[in-house]
Formats: structure tokens, sequence, C-alpha cells
């Protein structure tokens, strides 16, 4: 008997986002009997998990507090696989944004009393432009010298993380310990908590206007996306570089700005999480939002409404890993989702054949995966 | 030579192969035969069914209809395997070598020995001892990525060698080498066939044809146009006249010829290809309004690179202008704001992008203006309701403008194309194979679109190795051969004895030697 992979010449609508919910069914029965196998009960680690994330008003805001930069980081990513472009990077330029920001407190960079209005777009600019330029650089050096962006952004992460480490342990450690000054209450995003003497049910919810920030970049993406010229053409340089050359359009140009943006966008994202949860540069601000935005990226299909969506769901695993014991079992979940997801994607590009016997029939029996990554979704046509 | 080649006993016998690809049938009722020692040159246009047919032989593909003997024993290969076993071997063109291991780890690749120990020392004489039997110069202990493409050819031989190939298959061996190189590997060619073992040279290149095989057959879409024909009595003229064939299409209506100003006007280009050598030498051209100008040459001899320099695709030297300004070296995107439209070669992944949907294909060149464009954003009714026009317009057979150009068939597919391009009322018109792979309806069709500018003013540089498509359209034939513009002729005096004469590196004085049309063995 011979198991056979062959491309499909038609694809079903409903087959995508079937894949996409089957394979993350599949995950949970996966991850289940693992956590069967370690002696746990895997209906209630699932129901536990619900609970610990979506179980309350309080959960929730914590939830959603967690998905704030995991949508911002999972924009960057979608909107460079979108190009074709694998930036593996967005933690560190999360990283980088979020010391941008900071700079601007810490160095100072401003005058001590700055009201909230001018300091916290200067403080955003300052993180999108450290995340931007953090983003810049492996998107100039896979543009102008063919460097693979995979293995740079991959290291600048690392680069990221020591920088980082250096001025909270160094300059601008506070007494030693592997964190900053706390910054200035002007310079902390909104939360609802903050409104609770207007509505007192907002008291001690911790979402902030990060959350905003996700909700319009997804918008502003989507029209970037979808709507705008410069969307199509990144469209057309994903699907066909040679095509996109011939209709006119500069490669080059379009990959380091895409690069930047992508960059910026996490560096949003660090900016959000320390003015807005953290309220100080620390080591150790993120558990892997710039990794597991790449998984965001996926499950959402590099959508950037889907992106929402997914990263609510992440924010979720990632809140219900400080209650289940043993505490890798959410990190174990999203590995295999995104595991499941990747197989899903070849059932979907590639239709399975099974003959028995006699020998191969002829023609080409092995997927060509187009990028180093695995076999990317394709962007579907339009939302 | 001293044994009569005809007495030799047959290597190899395909009777009757059919080989269909969706939409395609690249064999069809295909035989072939290859004596013990000799070089046989499979010969065609691109996309005559060569290569299937020797994928077939090789065990890479599996034949519809029709048997493979191997010495008059019927054979069914499974795979490439099972073929090597039978003693067939193929070099394909594109080498499947692994980098970073040397030449004696590269040949003992997948073979069942050594066992476990590589005892390098030993493998490494014995790849030595075969190299220079065979006059096939490489350091065994080189790695793979060392080697120039010449000597990883060589290494590819020794691999089909050692595992005692009897029969070699070279697809297309001399487009990758340099001159001298293409006669060291016909030394070892000759060398090989000398202790009996049998070649098949697929080539479209004439010259070479007779410089090294015994017998050629020709192909034409699919059948073979000539069988075994001995070379020895062969001129190029008559392997011209059997690659391209008699005419299919009839000639389409076509209003006189009021030729205008100069549109495109190239001065002394030349340029590289994509290895880095020269393409196009010295290459000097006009088209006027109202003209089209057929470029007449076999595959590699610099037409392909000529589209790509005029439309600002490839980097070159010279001067090339369109409407009296310059735009050699300017970028695609200045090109086209001069009014230049490009069929381009490769329909599939560079005149389209495959994924995208049929709108987003037919707007590729009007997204930047009104009314598709608002501003920044792409108005997405304009879009469609242009891509629907041009659709119902050129009657594009899709079930709708959301389709993806993969599901397009190639007749569908090449109208959008030229839906797109006509539709910017383009100046000039670079055309480069614009009907191969269709069917004779669609190629009317196509034939038809390009006239309908003909005679709307338009200039058109129409590439292709159609020759009758090209006696039947255009005004003016230029012939290329190897990068140069070695002919250029008003269609009347155009004839195709004479045009393929050129095409192949020919003189007008070698033409009246032998009379076109006199050798034995042609079909029909």
């Amino acid at each position: 008997m011979r198991i056979h992979l062959e491309p499909r010449t038609t694809t079903p609508r409903w087959l995508s986002p079937l894949a996409t919910l089957g394979a993350v069914a599949v995950a949970l029965v996966i991850s289940g009997a693992v956590i069967g196998l370690v002696g746990g009960d895997p209906v209630r680690s699932y129901l536990h998990i619900v609970e610990a994330s979506f179980g309350s008003i309080g959960v929730l805001s914590d939830t959603l507090v967690k998905a704030t930069p995991l949508i911002l980081t999972g924009l960057a990513c979608a909107l460079a696989f979108r190009m074709r472009l694998w930036n593996i990077g967005a933690e560190g330029q999360f990283l980088l944004g979020a010391w941008g920001a900071s700079a601007v407190v810490l160095f100072p960079l401003v005058p001590s009393g700055t009201p909230a209005i001018i300091l916290i777009p200067l403080m955003m600019l300052a993180g999108m432009l450290a995340g931007g330029l953090w983003g810049l650089i492996p998107g100039a050096l896979r543009a102008l010298l063919g460097v693979n962006e995979i293995i740079v952004t991959l290291m600048f992460n690392y680069v990221a993380l020591f920088w980082v480490q250096f001025w909270v342990f160094g300059p601008w450690s506070e007494g030693g310990f592997q964190q900053t000054h706390p910054f200035p209450p002007q310079a902390w995003l909104p939360r609802l908590t903050d409104f609770s003497s207007v509505v007192p049910g907002f008291a001690g919810l911790t979402v902030h206007a990060g959350l905003l920030f996700g909700l319009v970049a997804a918008g502003l993406l989507w029209l970037f996306l979808e709507r705008s010229r410069f969307g199509y053409e990144i469209r057309l340089i994903g699907d066909s570089p040679r095509a996109a050359e011939y209709a006119g359009i500069n490669i080059k140009r379009r990959l380091i700005i895409v690069f930047a943006i992508s960059g910026a966008l996490a560096g949003l994202a660090g900016m959000s999480e320390v003015n807005g949860a953290v309220h100080r540069l620390q080591d150790h601000i993120s558990p892997g939002y710039g990794f597991t935005a790449v998984i965001v990226a996926y499950l959402a299909k590099f959508r950037p409404g889907r992106v929402i969506v997914a990263a609510i769901l992440f924010g979720a695993l990632i809140l219900a890993g400080r209650e289940i014991q043993p505490s890798g079992v959410p990190v174990m979940i999203q590995g295999i989702i995104l595991f499941t997801l990747i197989v899903g994607d070849v059932l979907v590009r590639y239709r399975i054949r099974i003959t028995r016997g006699g020998p191969a029939p002829a023609g080409p029996l092995t997927p060509a995966t187009g990028s180093s990554i695995g076999p990317a979704p394709r962007p579907e046509a339009r939302g | 030579m001293t044994e009569e080649p005809a007495a030799r006993p047959l290597a190899v016998e395909a009777r009757g192969i059919v080989k269909t690809f969706p939409g395609v049938r690249a064999n069809d009722q295909v035989d072939f035969d290859l004596r013990r020692g000799e070089v046989h040159a499979l010969l065609g246009e691109n996309g005559a069914g060569k290569s299937t047919l020797m994928n077939v032989l090789a065990g890479l593909y599996r034949q519809d209809a029709g048997e493979i003997l191997v010495d008059g024993a019927p054979v069914a290969f499974g795979s490439p395997r099972d073929a090597i076993a039978a003693g067939i071997g193929m070099v394909h063109q594109h080498f499947t070598l692994v980098p970073s291991q040397t030449v004696t780890e590269n040949v003992l690749l997948g073979l069942d020995r050594p066992r476990f120990f590589l005892r390098e020392r030993q493998f490494e004489g014995e790849v030595a001892a075969l190299a220079t039997r065979f006059g096939l110069h490489v350091d065994p202990r080189a790695k793979i990525w060392q080697l120039s493409v010449g000597e990883q050819q060589r290494v590819e031989i020794l691999k089909l060698l050692y595992r005692g190939a009897r029969i070699l298959i070279m697809d297309e061996p001399t487009a990758v080498l340099a001159p001298q190189e293409a006669d060291e590997l016909f030394v070892t060619l000759r060398s090989m066939t000398a202790e009996g073992r049998s070649v098949v040279f697929i080539s479209h290149k004439l010259g070479e044809v007779l410089a090294i095989a015994d017998r050629v057959t020709v192909m034409r879409r699919g059948r073979v146009t000539a069988a075994g024909l001995p070379t020895a009595g062969a001129t190029k003229a008559d392997l011209a006249r059997l690659m391209v064939g008699r005419s299919v299409i009839d000639a389409p209506d076509r209003t006189p010829f009021a030729p205008g100003a100069v549109v495109l006007a190239v001065h002394g280009v030349s340029a590289l290809n994509d290895r880095g050598l020269p393409a196009m030498r010295d290459v000097s051209l006009d088209v006027r309004s109202g003209e089209i100008v057929g470029i007449a040459a076999v595959a590699g001899n610099g037409q392909s690179e000529l589209a790509e320099v005029v439309t600002g695709l490839r980097p070159c030297q010279g001067e090339i202008l369109v409407d009296g300004d310059s735009v050699a070296n300017r970028p695609a995107s200045v090109v086209l704001r001069h009014g230049v439209a490009h069929v381009p070669e490769d329909r599939t992944t560079v005149g389209t992008a495959p994924n995208l949907s049929l709108t987003d294909n037919l707007i590729m060149k009007r997204y930047r203006d009104a009314p598709v464009a608002h501003g920044l954003l792409v108005d997405e009714a304009a879009a469609r309701a242009f891509a629907g026009g041009l659709r119902d317009t050129y009657r594009i057979a899709s079930p709708n403008v959301d389709t993806p150009a993969r599901m397009l068939s190639g007749g569908n597919l090449q109208r959008a194309i030229l839906a797109r391009e006509i539709e910017t009322n383009p100046g000039l018109l670079i055309a480069v194979q614009p009907t191969r792979g269709l069917d004779v309806g669609a190629i009317e069709s196509v034939h038809r679109l390009l006239l309908d500018l003909r005679a709307g003013g338009g200039a058109i540089l129409l590439i292709s190795e159609e020759l009758d498509e090209i006696l039947a359209l255009a005004d003016r034939v230029d012939v290329m051969y190897e990068g140069r513009v070695v002919g250029s002729m008003p269609v009347e005096e155009a004839e195709i004895g004479r045009i393929g004469l050129l095409m192949t590196g020919g003189s007008e004085a070698d033409r009246d030697a032998t009379p076109v049309g006199a050798a034995p063995g042609v079909a029909r």
C-alpha cells in the first residue's frame, strides 16, 4: 500500500476553515492524551483553562491584557508573512519597542512634568521607531544583500534580549534589581479600573488602552492589506515575485517598508505592555509573545480580523498557564496547534490518495514546500 | 565506425508511446529506437515532447499506452531505480547532487555499498579510474560546490556509469556548457559509444546534432516527424524544416502594411543571460507604428533576453529608445509609463500571479490609475467592474472574476494577459511566444488580437519559435542566432528554408549546397 499526496486542482470554500478548526480540535485531543498520560484529567484541565480565562469579567479582563501584545505582534507577523517574509523577530522588536518607550522617561528625553497627552504619543512613537528599526535592519539586509531574514530576525531576538538586560541590570537598574524605576503615572495607559469612579463595575479591571491600539491597528492593517494599492502589491509579491517585477513594482523597497512596519507594530506591542501593564521596564517582560505571535498569525491565516480572535485564544492559554500544573501544558498545546495547523494546511493544498500494490503512479510525489517554515497558508484573495 | 550502423542490435525500442498531461498530449504514438554504440539525437522545439519521452524511458513517468523493450525484452519501470537496473540512466538539466559532499560521496549516494565504513580511499580510486577511462576529468575528493557546471555534469555521468548504465540519456547537456566544455563532453560520449554504450542526446541545436549524432529523431507537437534519420546525409536546412514543420493555421486577413514613425529603436544592445554569459551581442532593430516585426530564433539565442531588456526587466549596454525617449536600464515601471505592454514568455509565474483572482490579475497594469485606483486605495467595485468588462469583451472563460488565475486554461490565461496588455492601449507591444501550447482556435483569436492592434497603429515586436506564425503575422522578419541579428528582411522575401538556415547559424552560401527535402526517412 502506498500513500500519495496529489496537489488539489480545486479547493472547496469550506475546506480551509474546516481544516483550521479541525487542527485545533486534533491538537486538543493530542494534548488531552498527554495530560492523561501524566495522570491529569484532560476534561477537567480544559474546563479549568476556560474557567480561568473566561469565567468572570475579572479573568476575561486579564485574558484581554495578555491578548493585547499578542494582537499587535500577531499583526506584525501576519503582515510580513503575507509577503512571504519570515519575520521570526517580533519578540526582539517587541523588546526594543518596550526599551524605546522606556527611554523617553528613563534617560529622560523629556522634562519630568510632561503631561500624558504629549508623553504617551511620544512613547508610542519611540516604541514604534525602535521596533521599526529592529525590523528595518533584517529587511534591508535581505533586500540589499539577500541575507536570510529568518536567521537574522531569530538572532536579533537574543541581541534585543541582552540589550534590554544590560539597561535594566545596569544604567536603569533600581537599586541593583533587574528592573527600572516605575514610570510616572502620566506615562501609564488608561485602564478600565481608572474609570471605576464613573462606572463602579470597572473596579479592578486592568484591561488598558493598548487593546484599543491593537483593535485600531487591526482595522488599519485590514484596510492596508485588503484595500490599498500597497496591499495589492504585497499580495502580488507574496504570490509571484516575478509577476510583481513584471508589473513594475520595486520589490526591494516594498520589502524594506513591510519589514519596518512589521517591526513598528511589534514595537508598539512592547510599548503598550510596559506603559499599560508593567509600568516599568524589567527583565522577562515577555513570556514569548513574539514567538506565540507566529502561531497566532498562522492560525489567523494572516488575516487581521482573525488575528484578534486567535490572540484572545492564546492570551487565555498564557493566562491559564499560571493555574495549570504542570505549568508547561499551555506551551505544549501551543506547539501542538502549530503542528496540526501545518498538517491541516497540507491537507487543504493536497489530497491524499491511497493505492494498493503496484508501482507509484507517475507525477510529482512529494509536495514542494514554498518556504523554510513549512507550507504557508495562502491568504485567500479577498476578505 | 567499421561496423555498418544499421546492423547493430537495438538497445532500446519504444513503440506507440502515449503520454497525456491535463490538457496536453505530450507524446502521441511515438516510436523511438536506439542501437548499441550510437549517439541518437532527439531534436525538437520546446514542448515538442522530447523530455516527456525520455522521462518515460528513464522511469520517471509511466506511459499511458505503448511498450518499451530493452535488449528485445519488454520492461515496465516503476521508478528511475528500475530503469537504472535495466541499464538506462538520465542526466537531467537540473543536477541532483549534494553540494556539500565530495564527488565520491555523491557517486556512492543511494547505493548499498560501502556497507558501513566509508573506506573513501578505495572508492575514490574506483571513481578516479572510471573518470580516466571516459575522459571525465574531475577530482574525486572535490566538494560539489567547488566544481564548475561542466564538472558537475561529469559527476552526474559518473554516477550513472558507476551504476552500470549502458544507455545514457542527456537532456540538453550543452545548454549549460561553454563551447570548450561541450567539445570535451563530445569526446566522452564518443569514448562511451566506442565501448558499445548508447547515448540519447536531446537538443535543439542543429549544429551539435550533426556534429555528434549518428542518427536523429525529430519531434514536433508530440509526434515524430522524422524517425531515426542518419545524420550523414542530412543538412541543417532539412532538420530545421522538420522541426518547425508546415503550416497548420490559415494566414489571417490583414490590412495593408502602412508603417508610421519608429516607436522602438534598439541600437547596439548587449546583455548577459541569467548565468552571466553573453546572451545578446550588439543587437540593433527598429519597430514602427503599424508594423509587426517578428524575431525568428531557436530557443536560447538571445530573443528572450531581448524582450526583457526592452521591458526593463534585465540590465543591458547600449541604447533603447521608445518614442525617442531612452528607456535602457530604466525600471519596469518607467517603461510601462512609456506605453510598452508585454506578453511574457512565462505566462503562469510572470504574466500572472497564479493564486490571485482574475480581477487582481487583470488590474496588474491599471491599479495605479483611476478609476481602479482611488487615491492610495484600490476601488474594489471599480476593479471588479473593470475586470468584468475585460472578461466579457475578450471572452475569457472563467466562472467569475474571483476565480484564481491558476484555474484558467492556457488559452484563457493568454487571452486574459492579452486583454490586460492591449487594454492599456499600448504604443508598443512585446509579445513572446504568445501562442505556445494553445490549440488552433485559441491561436486564431490571439492572432486576431495582435492584428487588430497593428491595424490601430500599434507597434509589435513578436518573438516566436513558430516560423509559420511569424510569416503569417509579421511585416518584417529579423533572425537571431547566438545573440546577434543575422538577417533582416521584409516578409515577402522571407522564405522558410532561408530563415531556417539563418536561425541555425548557416550562411546564405550554404543554402544551395544540398537540396532541401531530399533526406530519406522523413515522415509524411
